[in-house]
């Protein structure tokens, strides 16, 4: 995965592309009016978040298979630096400001 | 729209840096940003991409991480229904986040005569019009300038914070932060299942959870 170029990335690429097209269309690709069963609707409240904490939590505290094996590691500090400005701002665009402000010292500087 | 346009310029700017931070190469970056147009299932993937994980897990995450538009599209349907299908999917690819917040607050319900259709996908084409284009150019920018960025810099973690920043924007009752933790502790004590099927465990194992907490939790911790 050095910058190379290949046909199974290209493909799931493509794949991404028909999952944006069905999820933004769902409901209106067929003619005739169809609802979800009720637990299906239930899961839609939990299950994007759920996905999104899934692949942020091991990017952020995991390294090499372990569970932060050391505590000098600027990943943890700049997501937590990123969450509270969040919820101080509303932003997203702060939330990666705020973060990359404590990452790229530590990262940079300090070799965290 | 200009501040808005703003935020999406920069959200478009740092994927594009991230996915060629992140080892993917040029082709497969534009590929991304131009076919899959949505921020953060692209930068959900990047990390699976990398690792190698199956195909079906990949897509699987992208998809949970969309259903949000599921949402949407539900309510765009009586907007669109008079349309072709060909036209409905068009301008459906085409409706992310802020072009279906803006329409819908502009246009609280769906035309009834011929002008107000015309009206309403008018006001939706223009709208995704600016969005297409201010994540697009920005994004293509990143892409080009992430070549002579050192990848010791490490700018591909800006793609992990956008992330947070859109989960905390998520996860906003008490039972979703709930979803959320469950999720990520899901996701680290499994870690070491193989094929990325941590990602499932911690997707599963948190709407399980949120399932079995509704009932029994205040009804205010489902309210935003």
């Amino acid at each position: 995965m050095s910058g190379q170029t290949d046909v199974w990335t290209l493909a799931v690429i493509l794949g991404l592309a028909g999952v944006t097209v069905l999820t933004r269309c769902f409901f209106f690709i067929l003619d005739r009016p169809w609802t979800l069963p009720a637990w299906a609707h239930r899961a839609l409240q939990y299950a994007p978040v759920a996905a999104l904490a899934g692949v942020v939590a091991p990017e952020v505290l995991m390294s090499g298979g372990h569970f932060l094996p050391t505590w000098e590691d600027a990943r943890p500090f700049a997501a937590l630096a990123g969450a509270l400005v969040y919820f101080w701002r509303r932003s997203v665009l702060w939330t990666i400001v705020a973060g990359m402000a404590v990452y790229l010292p530590l990262h940079i500087v300090l070799g965290w | 729209m200009v501040p808005l346009s703003t935020g999406i310029a920069a959200w478009g700017l740092m994927t594009g840096v991230a996915m060629v931070k992140s080892g993917m190469s040029i082709v497969e970056a534009l590929a991304m940003t131009f076919l899959v147009y949505a921020g953060s299932s692209q930068l959900a993937a990047i990390p699976l991409i990398v690792a190698a994980a199956p195909a079906w897990v990949i897509l699987a995450t992208g998809f949970c991480v969309n259903l949000r538009f599921v949402v949407f599209s539900l309510h765009l349907r009586p907007y669109l229904m008079h349309l072709p299908r060909w036209r409905r999917m068009v301008n459906g690819y085409l409706t992310a986040d802020l072009s279906y917040a803006l329409f819908t607050r502009r246009f609280p319900e769906p035309g009834t005569s011929e002008a107000q259709h015309r009206e309403q996908e008018a006001y939706l084409a223009g709208n995704y019009f600016v969005t297409w284009t201010s994540w697009m150019l920005p994004g293509v920018a990143g892409i080009v300038l992430a070549n002579f960025i050192p990848s010791t810099w490490g700018l591909g973690f800006a793609g992990v914070l956008c992330l947070v920043g859109i989960l905390c924007s998520l996860a906003n009752t008490r039972l979703r932060l709930l979803s959320a933790g469950v999720a990520a502790v899901a996701a680290v004590v499994a870690y070491a299942l193989p094929l990325k099927l941590n990602i499932v465990a911690a997707i599963a194992a948190a709407v399980l959870a949120s399932f079995w907490l509704e009932g029994r939790v205040p009804r205010r911790w489902s309210e935003a």
